[in-house]
């Protein structure tokens, strides 16, 4: 940090004396100052280049989940008995027509893959977002009030971490009847330790600080000190937090549905594809390395922009 | 030293005893069970005759006990779909399982402590790199997928390891890469950033001014320093194999227990599910509360502070 601070003020010995002098007598005073931290955010995200890659693949698969009707040669659904199992395009017997060949029903792959971005996404967004919810609360008022209450959640957190996540997600589906809104609220709920440890021992930080001490001594309420003095300070360790669980939340779907207990048949699920193509993987590999493929980006473009977010964010972070 | 694995272990009985509550009331409260035994489209008269044959129409909290005080005498409750007691289930299932997790930890230990140490040995350099590339994708590839790839690989191009099944020590070879390569990150990265803190301390120092450098003064003094948090961690990986061996045995078709649990929950044995998903916990809860003996015997500074 201190090397990049330096530098524009630093001479340049190729440079003629005068005119450099004219820039670098504006530079100096601007650079006087230590950057803003929006701004050393900035220059630290523009040259990392796992966050670039990262938010690159998120944001295609995004922009892939939204515009799926424009961008699927074909309906997802639409079966076609004369062309079963087509190989892709680039193999021998492949077709045009269907770039990444068909499934056993005739359906288009590259269209259910299109689609099984919606399903991914969708269930990601919302685990992470319920295991949001919950671990926050739990962590920041553990963190703020201390006390028995901290003993209790921690706890908590113990008895969960013990649980098997994934069998009790499997047992907890199938029971209730499985459907994409009982897959996000199960892996939704499964998955808050995360967030509570982080938002927990950063709220112990905060808490002692003087603005923390200020703000209750000019008389806040704890929920008021909670909203407007602590969660502020939390929102980039969230969203951290919040793309990692995307890409754990896809991941448990994703084995749910391969394992029948999770999205359901017609339904493009890449889990749930997987394990349609496993039937005949020995022939067809591409219907199982496909899809696999697709579930490996979206999880580590989701980590690598965690990790990427992370080091930009954090003070002490890596440039 | 006692009065800290006193402690450790009175915390360990209070979750395992929360884990047993958790687990029956979200089987039984959040859920009914006779629904789940008699199918979708049951009558009513099916519904209460189920209850009445499985005591499903007694109290709950009586039912817990019953079932609790069961599990204390060794009477894990009769499977619906087996017919036979949970217990035998579990105890002729459990040493492939067993077998099967310390097999998938030794891969863990030969794949992410070498890994790490040539990533500490130097920083940033392309070996550092790699294994930080390595331990991106491990954690992003998905287990079961991991697991079909190599099944394609192996049966198909290099016939080498046979790809389903668990007569031989061969049958857990792949198998246990799949299982153990979930585990790689988190320790590979917990090898990595112990050593390269170690390696800052003084007494690194003194061993490179009497002449150590590289790999054995790496192996031979840092290791023993840095490796302890890593000890820890491994037992709680452990803990964890048993709930990931589900995916792992049935891909490989490994009679285990895992396979056990997706076979029971599909045939809607909510007895064997609910004693698996505790035992599983419980082993989870041992695993724990070895890691935390084991840190406090190794480290004084944490039964004292």
């Amino acid at each position: 940090m201190t090397m990049t601070d330096a530098d524009p003020a630093q001479t340049d010995p190729t440079q003629p004396h005068a005119a450099r002098s004219a820039v670098a007598a504006t530079d100096d005073r601007r650079e006087a100052l230590p950057p803003t931290p929006r701004r050393l955010a900035l220059t630290r995200a523009y040259g990392h280049g796992g966050l670039l890659i990262g938010s690159t693949i998120i944001l295609l698969l995004i922009l892939t989940a939204i515009f799926a009707p424009l961008l699927a040669p074909h309906d997802p659904f639409a079966q076609s008995l004369s062309a079963r199992m087509l190989p892709p395009v680039w193999s021998e017997g492949g077709n045009a027509e269907y770039l990444l060949g068909t499934d056993q029903n005739g359906r288009d792959y590259l269209s259910r893959l299109i689609y099984g971005a919606r399903i991914s996404l969708m269930i990601g967004l919302g685990a992470a977002s319920i295991g949001m919810l919950i671990g926050v609360t739990l962590g920041v008022t553990a963190g703020y009030f201390g006390g028995w209450i901290d003993h209790a959640v921690s706890f908590l957190l113990t008895a969960q971490l013990a649980l098997p996540g994934l069998l009790l997600a499997m047992a907890l589906v199938f029971i209730i009847g499985p459907s994409v809104w009982v897959v996000i609220c199960i892996v939704g709920v499964l998955h808050w330790t995360y967030y509570l440890v982080v938002t927990r021992a950063a709220t112990q930080r905060i808490r002692s600080l003087d603005f923390v001490a200020a703000a209750q001594a000019a008389g806040s309420t704890p929920g008021q000190v909670i909203r407007h003095e602590i969660l502020p300070n939390l929102v980039s360790s969230i969203i951290v937090i919040f793309t990692f669980e995307l890409g754990i939340a896809i991941l448990a779907e994703s084995s749910l549905s391969f394992l029948g207990v999770g999205i359901q048949p017609p339904m493009p699920s890449w889990g749930l594809m997987i394990a349609e193509g496993k039937q005949s993987m020995f022939y067809r590999p591409w219907l199982v390395v496909l899809p696999g493929l697709c579930l490996f980006a979206l999880v580590i473009g989701a980590n690598l922009l965690g990790d990427g977010l992370r080091d930009v964010t954090s003070p002490d972070g890596r440039n | 030293m006692f009065r800290y694995i006193l402690q450790r272990g009175a915390l360990a009985l209070a979750v395992a005893f929360t884990v047993s509550l958790a687990t029956f009331f979200l089987l039984n409260v959040a859920t009914d069970p006779a629904y789940a035994i008699a199918g979708e489209d049951a009558t009513p008269e099916m519904l209460a005759q189920i209850r009445e044959t499985h005591g499903l129409d007694r109290p709950l909290a009586s039912r817990y006990f019953d079932w609790l005080g069961g599990v204390l005498t060794g009477d894990f409750g009769e499977s619906y779909y087996w017919n036979k007691p949970v217990a035998e289930l579990v105890a002729s299932r459990a040493p492939t399982t067993i077998a099967l997790a310390l097999s998938a930890l030794s891969v863990t230990i030969l794949i992410s402590i070498p890994l790490g140490a040539l990533a500490a040995l130097k920083p940033n350099s392309w070996a550092d790199r790699f294994a930080l590339g390595v331990a991106v994708s491990a954690q992003a590839v998905p287990n079961f997928w991991l697991g079909l790839i190599m099944i394609i690989l192996f049966a198909v191009t290099v016939p080498i390891f046979p790809v389903s099944g668990d007569d031989t020590w061969l049958h857990f070879v792949l198998p246990a890469f799949v299982l153990g390569a979930s585990s790689v990150p988190a320790v590979m990265r917990l090898t990595r950033t112990g050593l390269i803190e170690v390696m800052d301390s003084d007494y690194i120092r003194t061993a490179r001014s009497k002449g150590f450098r590289g790999m054995p003064l790496l192996t031979r003094h840092a290791m023993r320093n840095a490796i302890l948090p890593v000890v820890s961690v491994l037992a709680v990986q452990l803990g964890q194999k048993f709930g990931g061996s589900v995916i792992t045995e049935s891909i490989f078709a490994i009679n285990g227990l895992g396979r056990l649990a997706l076979e029971s929950i599909l045939g809607s044995d909510i007895p064997t599910v609910q004693m698996l998903i505790f035992v599983f916990a419980l082993v989870f809860v041992a695993m724990n509360l070895l890691a935390d003996i084991m840190n406090a015997a190794l480290d004084p500074r944490i039964r004292i502070g």
